[in-house]
């Protein structure tokens, strides 16, 4: 039985004006060990898909579909056994760590409190604990450090801090939700070269939230496309950037300034991302995409199987009306290698 | 592609939603607060037209009708006082008092504080701390005491009573605009318009000022159930304004002493600064909330 | 690209007072460095990268160029002409021909103001004699240059995307014609595909207007696409300013060559294989900065002279500038 498993899920606000449809029917599968990139534009319906599995909502959305981990659905679980779940096997971390700490509380009260509450321990074994996974993610003199407060430690320590807190009860699944878009690039590589090292100790799954493909290479076997609260594409690492077949993927990684190429055109993706509240009928990237037809603005590409992909025969996934050749042709010929 | 060119020449430009516009179409879903505001309304016309309209005078005292409950007869719709006047009438005309102190003793203050908290805020520095504890100082000041000691030195002239109330109801807004006015002045717009060339007297009028109003327009509406409010316990300590006009503090102070045998003449000039108040408060709630920007 | 130096920085220093610790009202005040001798030359035409991580001083070092926030020490000269110490009247010509662009797109416009008179303010203040029709009918023609349709002219800021926001600053900053424009970070806060179009567009119009740019982002992949010179800077000073050729391909200062190895470049293949220069440490606070090369206290190849004498930016070859005893 596959680690997680979301369904048909689907995220709507209700506010003044209109119900914003944020996620708009997203599947996907999660393994045991496996690292899976969810990558997205702003609006993209990325961070709100996690947030829903996690009941962290805001209080006027509605999530509906399945999330299951391990066969039971999170999704309007009472709170009781969602708190079980949360921090325990399931655990998330956010974008700025400084307001994801509470600035009034050392780190030590903030992480033995983790450890109290899900694995019934005290004090000081908490305590000890603590350390040695403040150690683990590599911060100097954790011993000093862990009575300090959290205006005390740098931006880079402070996600450190936080990726140690989520791993202290060992969950099964890490979702971290733009952890280094906040960080400078050098303290960016540390902390990512951090969690591939953790995910080789521990075997964390690691779901990773972000716009920066290129941290999605580094990290992750599986990505998943989003755009418009609609998954796109979805494979392994490898074949999403070597052939990508989605028009939105291409014109994505066209759009990349990269550092291993010469600066040439960059291609943009002409438009704008696409107003929640009401959504383009039909596919909701067709008003930007260049092989758009009639059938695109009218009926909605379903997520479909297009064969396996990748060292470990991941599914291969694509919502688009036009065929998979086309576009893969059409990314070899525009590619400025 | 014709066609479509030309139509896009013909169109003509679209009138954008302002931030003003969406303000007024938030306030007028808030229920509570439109119907505060309708009620507002009326009460304000009734004391303006009421008087006119109605037979009864405030100051003509009926021996024949003293400390009569409330009746349709003769419209003595509240009732009327010990020495036989119409409460409904007096009430009205108390009414047109209160509201007329409270409106210029809100604009004077809030001119006041409006001034003092914008130099403040956009001078900054030494001259800021000073200004800002000048209004801490009068915040200590016991304003009832004072306020007493001013009116029986200055008298009780109508003028008077408004500059009373003025020197005491200052303080909120200037705090708030300076805070304000500091905020706005480290926004990236008024940093662009520096780097623009923009001369500093033009980026207050063009983009500090109107970016004020709507804290002042909601701080506005804090102030003035606050002055009525301080019309109303100095007329109840018998230091508003003299015999024979009357205010709704005067009304109530008079339904005081004779509370329970005519209770009703405490009773109306009462409920009606209540809800005076209740409504002031709720359009001020109402206007937060529209003028909030984290709703956008 | 002629050889006309238009702009000319030396030994620029910003530096603000910032209470001790102690918060005692005897206790001395300490300095903030932000920015610590930074010298440079732009030409006509040219476009200067200025790249470096949080505390760098990239954002003080536009602010002061534009006399946005004085600087304590330092020459600028401007067409040949020295602005230190110039009055306030100079500076407002100058500004008619340097403009700014910058981070956040919506907070950089005054939301009261529709975009029409947003992007003609520069001209009532500096073009004072034209009529209210010309205005108009130089607004809408900018409007058009930039890609934003005309119609939405009474439009107000937050009825407008991200990337349509920096449509009307570029604009803005356009429209008086003028010959150098600092961007502060303009795609920083833009998504991808938005980010490219900006892009191309203030190529395209730099192009066309010959306009010199100074870009600065952290973002090198970026830079690199737009600049033809970069400078990378490190707690307020220069480390590297190169060619943008030479700095991507060889990189002469440590501190360069740790940033370029860390960019996560999108391509499996590469990133799995590559052994990133993990810089020990973090970055050191520029209210202290270390004694000596401000980098030795993370730099690899550090030694005991680092932390003793501060290394001069020199010209190493034709075009390639470091601040490294041993580059």
């Amino acid at each position: 039985m596959p680690l997680l498993e979301v369904k048909g899920l689907q995220v709507e606000f209700r506010t003044h004006d209109a119900a914003v449809r944020a996620v708009n029917g997203v599947s996907f599968t999660l393994e045991e060990g496996e690292t899976l990139g969810i990558v997205g534009e702003s609006g993209s319906g990325k961070s709100q898909s996690v947030l829903a599995m996690l009941g962290l909502l805001a209080s006027n959305g509605r999530a509906t579909g399945e999330a299951r981990y391990r066969g039971e659905n999170l999704l309007g679980m009472p709170a009781r056994a969602l708190n079980r779940i949360r921090g325990n096997r399931l655990s998330m971390i956010f974008q700025d760590p400084m307001s994801s700490l509470n600035p009034y509380l050392t780190i030590e009260r903030q992480m033995t409190e983790v450890l109290e509450l899900h694995k019934n321990l005290t004090r000081r074994e908490a305590k000890k604990r603590a350390i040695a996974m403040l150690e683990a993610v590599r911060i100097p003199e954790a011993a000093h450090r862990i009575g300090q407060y959290p205006h005390e430690l740098s931006g880079g320590m402070r996600q450190r801090v936080m990726i140690a807190m989520a791993l202290l009860c060992e969950p099964e699944v890490l979702f971290a939700d733009e952890p280094t878009t906040a960080l400078d690039v050098t303290v960016q590589a540390q902390v990512l070269q951090l969690l591939r090292d953790l995910q080789r100790d521990f075997g964390t799954s690691i779901v990773l939230i972000t716009h920066d493909l290129g941290v999605v290479a580094g990290l992750c076997e599986k990505v998943m496309v989003m755009y418009g609260g609609r998954v796109m594409e979805q494979c392994d690492a490898a074949t999403l950037f070597a052939k990508p077949s989605h028009p939105y993927t291409i014109g994505l990684l066209r759009a990349l300034p990269r550092l291993d190429q010469q600066g040439g055109e960059l291609a943009g993706i002409p438009g704008n991302p696409p107003n929640m509240a009401h959504p383009p009928a039909g596919c909701p990237f067709h008003e930007r995409c260049a092989d758009a037809t009639a059938e695109c603005a009218e009926r909605e590409p379903a997520l479909e199987a297009v064969g396996t992909s990748g060292a470990h025969a991941t599914h291969w996934l694509r919502a688009c009306h036009r065929p998979v050749d086309a576009m893969t042709t059409r990314y070899q010929e525009s590619s400025h290698v | 592609m014709k066609s479509a060119s030309l139509s896009a020449t013909l169109e003509k430009a679209v009138a954008g939603r302002s931030p003003w516009q969406d303000a007024r179409a938030r306030f007028l879903r808030n229920k509570a607060a439109v119907v505060s505001l309708a009620l507002l309304a009326i009460i304000t016309l009734a004391c303006i037209a009421g008087p006119w309209l109605l037979p009864n005078q405030f100051d003509s005292a009926d021996w024949n009708a003293m400390s009569v409950p409330p009746t349709f007869a003769h419209w003595h719709l509240f009732g009327t006082d010990e020495t036989g006047r119409d409460l409904f009438v007096r009430c009205l005309i108390g009414g047109r008092v209160s509201l007329m102190i409270g409106a210029l003793a809100t604009l004077t203050s809030v001119t006041l504080g409006i001034v003092w908290g914008a130099v403040a805020g956009f001078i900054g520095g030494r001259v800021d701390n000073a200004m800002m504890r000048f209004v801490d100082m009068m915040y200590a000041i016991p304003y009832l005491l004072i306020a007493i000691l001013m009116v029986t030195l200055l008298g009780r002239e109508f003028y008077l009573v408004v500059l009373t109330i003025t020197v005491f109801s200052w303080m909120d807004m200037a705090r708030v605009v300076r805070g304000q006015t500091l905020a706005i002045r480290s926004k990236e717009y008024v940093e662009a318009a520096r780097a623009i060339g923009v001369p500093t007297r033009r980026i207050i009028v063009r983009h500090v000022v109107p970016n004020l109003l709507g804290i002042v327009a909601i701080y506005t509406t804090v102030t003035v159930p606050g002055v009525i409010l301080t019309e109303s316990v100095l007329s109840f300590l018998g230091l508003g304004v003299q015999e024979p006009m009357t205010s709704w503090g005067v009304l109530i102070q008079d339904g005081v002493g004779v509370m329970e045998s005519a209770p009703w003449i405490l009773l109306f000039p009462a409920a009606l600064l209540s809800i005076t108040l209740y409504c002031i408060n709720f359009v001020g709630d109402g206007l937060r909330d529209a003028l909030d920007p984290k709703d956008r | 690209m002629s050889d006309a130096t238009i702009l000319s920085v030396r030994d620029m220093r910003v530096h603000f007072q910032v209470k001790a610790k102690s918060r005692l009202p005897w206790a001395a005040t300490r300095t903030l460095k932000a920015v610590d001798g930074v010298s440079f030359d732009l030409r006509a035409g040219e476009t200067l990268g200025v790249v470096g991580e949080s505390g760098c001083g990239k954002s003080t070092l536009s602010r002061a160029i534009l006399n946005l926030i004085p600087a304590t020490h330092g020459e600028i000269v401007w067409m040949g002409a020295k602005l230190t110490r110039a009055s306030a009247r100079e500076w407002h010509a100058v500004r008619a021909d340097v403009q700014m662009i910058f981070q956040d797109p919506l907070a950089s416009l005054d939301p009261r103001m529709t975009i029409g008179q947003i992007i003609a303010e520069p001209l009532t203040e500096h073009r004072s004699g034209m009529s209210r029709q010309d205005i108009d009918a130089r607004v809408r023609a900018m409007m058009t240059k930039v890609g934003l349709r005309e119609q939405m002219i009474n439009r107000y800021p937050h009825e407008f995307s991200g990337g349509q926001c920096q449509r009307v600053g570029i604009a803005r900053a356009l429209i008086v014609e003028p010959k150098l424009v600092v961007c502060d970070e303009p795609v920083s806060a833009l998504d991808v595909s938005i980010q490219a179009q900006i892009v191309n567009l203030l190529k395209a119009l730099q192009a066309e207007m010959k306009l010199s740019l100074i870009f600065i982002a952290h973002d090198l992949a970026v830079v690199r696409h737009i600049s033809d010179r970069v400078m990378v800077m490190y707690l307020g000073r220069v480390m590297e300013l190169a060619d943008k050729h030479a700095l991507y391909e060889t990189p002469r200062h440590p501190y360069t060559r740790a940033l370029l190895s860390a960019v996560p470049v999108p391509d499996p293949a590469i990133e799995r294989g590559k052994v990133v220069q993990i810089l020990s440490g973090d970055i050191p606070s520029p209210i202290d900065p270390p004694a000596g090369c401000v980098f030795h206290t993370r730099c690899p190849m550090a030694q005991a002279r680092c932390s003793q004498e501060v290394p001069e930016l020199r010209t190493l070859v034709q075009g390639v500038s470091a601040a490294c005893h041993f580059a």
